[in-house]
């Protein structure tokens, strides 16, 4: 290799470093999920500003919609919420329900939907909404496979969001991930609540949470809960309900036993 | 029966209302066509739309009569006269044969057309110019006007000698008070088309404009007039429409709303950008546009405030004008907010409405309060219309399925807390509903479920033979 080419290499080479620091500094905004490991993975929390993606199987949709809607929660911080999404899904996944969205704690006053009739005009609107810094985050909730939703479609959203620090969530039902400009990819299935007899309530939704890809960091699989009175994420309780307080006044049944033994 | 014809058939004789089997007799070969009423009703209107371009105030006169209310338009067009000609001429050109009229009231001036087009009547020279005309010509049914001859009255003028009150007397009130209108004595209000826009600025081009660039600086520049106009009383436009006449007589109308009073042009123009772009059915702008009008028919008063420092206020602004921007594109029905709604039914109990009209009131909402440390009690995502399910059978009568068929798959039961029972109301629905019996429950893989059994067991739903039959389950939502 002749020393020209060496050097415009090594001048590449330093500009794609200065890039992606300069990207690092950029994405310093990032918001606690409240999972303990899981913030560690993202050196702090969800990145705002940015796009990432929430994979899932067709019949998971309503998984993962708790999961986005819980993104979303955290990284709004108490400004509107846009909800772009495709009839199609809604026929197949059903409607998003406002009272249950109020039932994770999460406030359905600061929600905007946008029924758009196809993915075009999905495309579009989150583009543009994206680009409003007066948003919180925009939801984009798409069914399938989808061939306009390519690397260039990807990298439209993924500037306009870094322009406005509006975070872009994109919920693909039923999808297969392909190659995207997205910060964070997830991909999310419905967890089994903590073992308890049949009759018993099942507590706070838990979802098993696999992070495929993470910019800045490495990857995992947590089991990770929604804690809908603090509204944040957290390590999964081993019980569903609360468990009644032992009784003080008498002595616990496993102490004298013990006591004999030894 | 004989519901149209052209002059040379005229000219043999046949008129209107004759039956076809006598025409023929008096005419072998006479070239027929069925009557297309509806098609008349849609060309009639859509010479009104090109008539929009005189006049605002247009009104219909079926089956195939248009009144323009010409006051103080005339002088744009060079005159009374002028304005005129140049209408006859333009639809005379297109095919049309027309008699045309002006006088100081729309009874006189439809007299007028059916004697003498073309004329026009100074005010208070009414009663002098249709007096000659035969009674036929003020078009007051066929009853009436047979008697009117039968006594003898032949001409308007003879009528108008008699005093109103034996008029009145033998032909009726309606009768007399139209007499009394084509005289130019009261005039009856036009009934318009469409109600007169708050503001109106319109361009005209001697060449016609063909090109988008074009399209696009005439409308910012009617903007900035309309914007200006406004102004000067402190309104903003709610409602705007543009409206583009081809020069080939196809006026398209466009309209905008907003969710609050635009008070700049730059809004406008983006606005009617996107909804230019977003059209299904492109402007098609033919041969070129000759005119471009700009109308904003709902305003409402601006109250000019001071921007304090709070972003709130700035978020919420910059929020609706993403909201009418979204709105102009793919429609405003496709934007929502959603309000609550007292009612224990799940999926009556969210109210979604244009966002345009009430983002504030769901901004404002009141929410039902969520139970502190309690599960979710209401699913996510809930189905519009609930999916039926196939239960093998329930182990207690009451009870829950142990297992159950949802889309072709196969669901074993792990977890089951309910029943919650969901009443109708029976004071609002007319047919007889069922009570529900939700269960939310968990499968084997984690998956939560909100279904119900429609019916009480043995109690409500009934077959063919009147014994109790076993109740439909279904699925209504999904949980996180």
């Amino acid at each position: 290799m002749s020393g020209a080419r060496k050097s415009a290499l090594a001048t590449l080479r330093g500009q794609i470093e200065r890039i992606e620091t300069a990207e690092v500094v950029h994405q310093q905004d990032r918001v606690a999920l409240g999972h303990n490991e899981v913030d560690g993975v993202l050196k702090g929390g969800l990145a705002r500003a940015a796009i990432h993606e929430v994979f899932c199987e067709g019949r998971q949709g309503a998984a993962a919609t708790g999961f986005v809607m819980g993104l979303a929660g955290r990284v709004s911080a108490r400004r509107p919420l846009l909800w772009v999404r495709q009839d199609f899904s809604e026929v197949e996944a059903g409607a998003l329900s406002m009272s249950g969205l109020a039932e994770l704690g999460l406030d359905p006053r600061r929600v905007v939907m946008v029924r758009a009739a196809d993915v075009e005009s999905a495309l579009r609107t989150s583009a543009d909404a994206l680009a409003c810094d007066a948003l919180g985050a925009v939801v984009l909730e798409l069914w399938g496979d989808i061939r306009q939703f390519d690397l260039v479609a990807s990298r439209k959203l993924t500037l306009a969001a870094q322009g406005s620090g509006v975070t872009g969530l994109m919920l693909r039902m039923a999808a297969q991930p392909l190659p995207s400009t997205a910060e964070t990819r997830w991909m999310l299935r419905a967890a089994h609540s903590p073992p308890g007899p049949m009759w018993s309530a099942w507590g706070a939704p838990r979802f098993d949470a696999e992070l495929l890809r993470n910019r800045h960091g490495p990857c995992g699989r947590w089991i990770m809960e929604w804690n809908c009175d603090e509204c944040q994420f957290s390590e999964p309780s081993t019980y569903s309900q609360p468990v009644a307080a032992a009784p003080a006044h008498r002595p616990d049944p496993a102490v004298p036993w013990q006591r004999r033994t030894a | 029966m004989i519901h149209a014809l052209d002059d040379a058939a005229s000219r043999l004789g046949l008129h209107i209302g004759q039956p076809l089997a006598n025409a023929r007799a008096m005419c072998p070969d006479l070239r027929v066509f069925d009557a297309d009423v509806v098609a008349d009703a849609k060309t009639l209107s859509d010479i009104a739309d090109w008539c929009d371009r005189f006049t605002p105030l247009v009104a219909l006169d079926p089956p195939h009569g248009l009144f323009l209310d010409i006051t103080g338009c005339a002088h744009l067009f060079g005159g009374e006269a002028a304005l005129l000609q140049t209408l006859v001429r333009a639809l005379a050109r297109q095919g049309f044969a027309v008699s045309a009229a002006i006088a100081g009231t729309s009874v006189c001036a439809r007299t007028l057309t059916r004697q003498a087009t073309g004329t026009i009547v100074a005010d208070g020279g009414e009663a002098e110019a249709i007096s000659p005309f035969p009674v036929s010509a003020l078009g007051a049914g066929e009853a009436i006007t047979t008697g009117l001859r039968r006594a003898g009255l032949k001409t308007i003028g003879d009528v108008a000698s008699r005093s109103p009150s034996e008029i009145t007397a033998r032909f009726g009130a309606r009768f007399s008070i139209l007499l009394a209108h084509a005289l130019g004595q009261g005039d009856a209000p036009i009934n318009p088309r469409k109600p007169l826009p708050d503001y109106i600025v319109e361009k005209r081009f001697a060449e016609p404009i063909a090109t988008d660039t074009m399209i696009a600086m005439t409308l910012s520049r009617l903007a900035d007039m309309l914007i200006a106009s406004m102004e000067k009383q402190g309104k903003g436009a709610r409602r705007l429409e543009a409206a583009f006449f081809r020069t080939d007589g196809v006026v398209r109308a466009i309209m905008v709303e907003t969710g609050r009073p635009v008070t700049r042009s730059a809004v406008i123009d983006r606005l009617f950008r996107e909804r230019l772009d977003a059209l299904a059915d492109p402007l098609d702008p033919g041969f070129g546009f000759d005119m471009v009008r700009l109308s904003a028919s709902r305003t409402e008063i601006v109250v000019q405030e001071q921007r304090d420092l709070d972003a709130h206020v700035h978020d919420n602004d910059e929020l609706a004008a993403l909201i009418d921007r979204i709105a102009a594109r793919i429609g405003g029905k496709r934007v929502v907010v959603h309000l609550p709604q007292d009612t224990h039914i799940p999926e009556s109990a969210v109210l979604a409405a244009p966002a345009q009209h009430h983002l504030a009131a769901a901004m404002q909402a009141e929410w039902p309060v969520r139970t502190e440390s309690e599960p979710p009690l209401r699913p996510l995502r809930l189905f519009d219309k609930p999916e039926p399910i196939k239960v093998p059978f329930a182990t207690v009568p009451d009870g829950p399925p142990h297992q159950f068929t949802w889309r072709r798959a196969l669901h074993a039961v792990v977890r089951v807390e309910g029943p919650e029972r969901i009443a109708m109301e029976w004071w609002r629905q007319d047919g007889k509903q069922l009570t529900r019996d939700y269960f939310r429950i968990e499968d084997a893989e984690g998956l939560r479920f909100w279904i119900f059994r429609d019916g009480l067991y043995e109690g409500e739903v009934f077959d063919g033979d009147g014994k109790p039959a076993s109740p439909g389950w279904y699925v209504h939502g999904l949980f996180a």
